[in-house]
Order: structure tokens, then sequence, then C-alpha cells
């Protein structure tokens, strides 16, 4: 594994995104925090959508479960980070493998669709959830930074974990596609009932790829709203987020592990761009939407499908 | 001689067709059985019952002991049934040894990732796909696909091999050799359940043929015995009665 490329790749990854933004340079910090949180939801999106072949419109109900369980455990039971984000992350995983079960039965469109309602049935029970603030959502006391140097300092704490948390997820999908798991997800992302019949347990499968592609996203919502200080339902379980997700992993490249970093980056500029320029401020998810259309349409392999084909050495370097 | 596969009372209904109608046969260690039958008689229905893919309506399977009725068909692969379709089914965007692999992957032998790759490359040899390696299964021909098919069923070092008309759509030289690579596979000590519309060959490989029409069981015996059943020669082309008389 240490021998691939591909490892070594990641970790200069994980490394240009911890040094390069240094003291003052909050801007880039920031712009950098923002393509971590895209890339921790798009490549573990993708360990569904690109593996094993399931659109997950709703996988936003990660992120923002894990948000809710970390804000909660830190504002209400005072427990320190740490902790929250850990139990916060496990127990969106369960919740993710007990949905999974009952989801994964649906396939293709049913499936989609159950996903946005997934989403949609956990953002109305936590907009009618008392403890947990319901339409207002809780806010957290600025003392709460203290431990961590105060706000200022805290804000570095909190982008070096989602950085660790962006690397975990690279790895993690980097260890699935080589691993005998992995090679069962994409086999089911090929032909569902060819698996079955070789012997891969699907059902299984499925959802053990639901549950782990819901830990990060977890972990990760916990930091986001933790360094915003304040959680509500509208903005947890956003579907925007989700459906950028997607438009993320299909530019990169679904099923491959650079395409979703990639998409994600170059995802984040664009938007970073639209977001500024005066013509199209307010249409940055039109262009998101047309630009879907137009891959899904003319490059269903995105960005690593073209690159592949017009450079086939790279194979053997990225994955 | 053990049984290795006993079918009992095998029923399914589609709605108001009667696919399959209590159909009993096994399937002992070590032999080829034939299932032959005119087009709709219900074959590929029952390997489809036999793995699981359809539940039955009624009847049981056993495979080496255990009731696998209704069982999902990862079940059974597990258990040392592999089966290969008529209509080939590969992971097209996979190369020939990842498709391999993952037969050789959730077969009996539940083989780790490294240990499976050999497997695979052993399997793919075996039905001479060793030096289309790394070519996606899209880019096969379809004799290619054909092969593949046997050689992911292969990989998984079944008890018995289910072929579902494997010989289709080949050319006589690579019918030949399909032939030649079923004989090793048999010599190996893999049971073969076949359903072949190819008479020729069935009636060479099989040690024992069970002929299926309308979802029933019509003749079971030898092959030399069953080619001369008239109720067989009927289901085939008609009644043979009918000349003579016509003659008289």
């Amino acid at each position: 594994m240490l021998k691939r490329p591909f490892f070594w790749i990641i970790a200069v990854t994980i490394a240009v995104f911890a040094v390069a933004p240094r003291g003052t340079d909050v801007e880039l910090r920031e712009s950098l925090l923002l393509a971590a949180v895209y890339i921790t939801l798009a490549s573990n999106l993708n360990l569904m959508l690109g593996y094993a072949g399931y659109v997950n419109f709703g996988s936003i109900v990660f992120f923002g479960l894990g948000g809710y369980f970390c804000v909660y455990f830190m504002g209400t039971l005072g427990w320190g980070l740490v902790p929250s984000l850990a139990v916060a992350g496990v127990a969106v995983s369960v919740a993710a493998l007990l949905f999974g079960l009952g989801i994964l039965r649906l396939r293709g469109v049913h499936f989609a669709l159950a996903t946005i309602g997934v989403n949609e049935a956990v953002q109305a029970f936590v907009t009618n959830f008392e403890p947990w603030g319901g339409s207002t959502g809780i806010y957290l006391a600025p003392e709460l930074f203290q431990p961590l140097g105060g706000p200022g300092p805290a804000l570095w704490v909190i982008y070096y974990l989602l950085v660790a948390i962006m690397g975990v997820s690279l790895y993690l999908s980097y260890f699935i596609k080589r691993s005998k798991f992995g090679l069962g997800l994409l086999s089911i992302g090929q032909n569902e009932d060819a698996a079955a019949v070789l012997g891969v347990p699907t059902p299984r499968y499925k959802a053990l790829a639901y549950s782990a592609s819901a830990l990060l996203p977890a972990i990760a919502g916990g930091l986001y709203f933790f360094k915003g200080a304040f959680v509500q339902p509208a903005d947890a379980f956003d579907l925007t987020l989700s459906t950028e997700a997607i438009v993320i992993t299909m530019l990169g490249g679904q099923g491959t592990i650079a395409g979703p970093a990639l998409g994600a980056y170059l995802y984040e500029e664009l938007r970073g761009w639209l977001l500024t320029s005066e013509t199209f401020a307010n249409f940055q998810l039109v262009v998101a939407g047309v630009l879907l259309l137009l891959i899904v349409q003319f490059a269903p392999d995105g960005l690593m499908g073209f690159l592949y084909r017009r450079f086939p050495r790279l194979r053997r370097f990225l994955e | 001689m053990t049984a290795l596969l006993e079918v009992a009372g095998l029923s399914k209904r589609f709605g108001g067709l009667q696919a399959v109608e209590a159909l009993t046969f096994t399937v002992v260690e070590g032999e080829i059985l034939g299932l032959i039958g005119p087009n709709g008689a219900g074959k590929s229905t029952v390997f489809n019952l036999i793995n699981g893919v359809f539940a039955p309506s009624g009847g049981r399977v056993a495979f080496r002991g255990a009731d696998i009725t209704g069982a999902a068909p990862y079940r059974a692969a597990r258990l040392g049934l592999a089966r290969t379709h008529q209509i080939v089914q590969p992971f097209a965007g996979m190369s020939v040894l990842d498709n391999c692999t993952v037969g050789a992957c959730f077969g009996r032998e539940d083989l780790p990732l490294a240990k499976a790759r050999e497997a695979a490359r052993e399997a793919a040899a075996l039905v001479g796909l060793d030096k289309r390696l790394e070519t996606p299964a899209l880019e096969l021909t379809i004799a290619g696909k054909k092969r593949l098919e046997l050689a992911r069923a292969l990989a998984a070092r079944p008890a018995l091999l289910m072929l579902d008309e494997v010989l289709a759509g080949l050319n006589p030289t690579e019918v030949t050799h399909m032939i030649e690579v079923l004989r090793t596979i048999r010599s190996r000590g893999v049971s073969i359940l076949m359903i072949e519309h190819l008479m020729q060959a069935i009636m060479s490989l099989s040690d024992r043929i069970v002929v299926l029409n309308y979802g029933r069981k019509l003749s079971e015996g030898p092959p030399a015995q069953v080619a001369h059943d008239p109720m067989v020669i009927e289901a085939y082309l008609g009644d043979p009665g009918m000349v003579q008389r016509r003659a008289s």
C-alpha cells in the first residue's frame, strides 16, 4: 500500500491544506476550509454513488445530524469537543445503518427519492424536537471556545481538524477501493443481480457502505456547526449542499478517489467566482444545475474520465 | 454416489402461468446432468429457483445437505453453487481479472483478495482468457463474454456448476474448445448441471439427461435412452406415430 504513488499523493494533498494558510491569511483558510468540507462530503457520497451505484440525494442528513448531536453534546451536556465529535459520528453512523437496512431494499429512482424522504423526515422531526430547540435551533455560548484558546485560535483548530477529516475520508475511499469489500461494492454498482449470484452479500454490503458514508460527514458537520456556534433545521438539512456534493462527485468523476477531491476544489473556486460576480451572484445554483445536466449528458465519467482518456498513463498514479 | 443437489416437488407459478410443476430430480456428485426441453419449457426458471433468484411457489431444494429453498442467491453461492447466465451478465466496466476475482472472493472458499486474484487467474487461464486479463469486460466478443461467465463461476471453485446455454451463439471452433474446457472442469471433480440446445454436445457430454416440457419432467435417463423416448421425440418434433398412421 505504501509503495503506491496514490497513497503519497493523498499525503501531499493533506500537507498542502495544512501549511498553505498562515497566520493572518484568514481568507485562504476559509476558502480551503470549505473545500475540505466539500471533499469530505463528496468522497463519502462517492462510496454510495460511485462505488455501489446508489444515488443518495439526501446525504446532507448525516452532516446535519452530526452537527446537531455535536452542538447538543457540547452546549447542553457540557462535553468536550473531541468526545462530542466522536459520539456524534458513531451515533449518526448507527442511525444510517438502521435507515439503510430499510431503504436499501429500493433501487434506482425509488432509492434516490427515499433518501430525500429520510432527510425531510429527520428535518421535520428535529423542527419539532424541543430538547434540540425546535425550529429555532441551538446557540452555543462563546465561552465554549475558551478551552481551545478563544474564538480566534479555535477557528484554526477547527480548520486543522476538518483537514484531518478530509484526509481520513480520502484514505477511507482509497482503502475501501483496494479491499474485498470495495470489490464487492463495485460489482454491485455494475450489476447487482449478477453480484448476488456470484456470492456478494448485497444487502449487508450496501447497508455497511451507507453507514460508513455517514461517519465522516457527521463529524465534519459537528465541526462546521461548532464553528458557527449555531445550528438550526433549515441550515442543517439544506438539500442544496446534498445537490452540490452530487455535482462535485460527477464533475470530478464518480467511482474515482481523486475525482471528488478535484471536483470539490474546482467547484469551490467556481462558486467563489460566481458569488462575487455581479451577473451570476443570484444564479449560483442554476449554474450548478446546468453543470450537472451537461456532465450527466456528455461526460458521465467526469474530469477523471477525460484525463484518463487523454493521458492513459495517469491510471498508474491516480485512483 | 451421494446426492449433491436434491430438487423435490419444485413448482413456480407466474400469475396464470405454471412455469414449473412438481419437478423432482437429483444431481449426484461427479456427474454431468443435462437439462433439455423445447423453448419455454422452464429450464432457466428451474435454475433461478435453485439458486434463489426466484422463490419457488412450492417444493424444496437441498444442496450439500442444507435446505436452500428460497434462500438468497449469495447464500447458495457461498455453499458452492455457481452458475452462468444464458444472457451474459458481465460487470461491463471492470476488467476480466476483476470480474473473475469477484467470483473467487465471494465463492465457496471465501478467499481474501490476494488469493482470490490467483484463483481468478487460474480460472481465466482455464477458459483461455489469460491474455485478456486487463481488458474491460464490455470490450470482449460474445464468445469472450460467454467464457468470462464460465471463468467467473469457476473462480468460485464450486462444488456444482450450473451452465445455462454456454454453447449458444458460439461458432463450431469455439464450441469444440468450450466442450474441451467442460471436460477438463469435470475431470477436476466439479459436478455440472447444464441446459443446452445443442443436442450433439449435450448427448455426448451428459451422464444423464432430464427432459422438461411445459414445466414438467417428461423423461429422465441416460442420453441414448432419452433420445429414443417417443414422448421426447414428440415434444421436439411432433407426434412420431402421425407419419405411420398417414401412410397406412
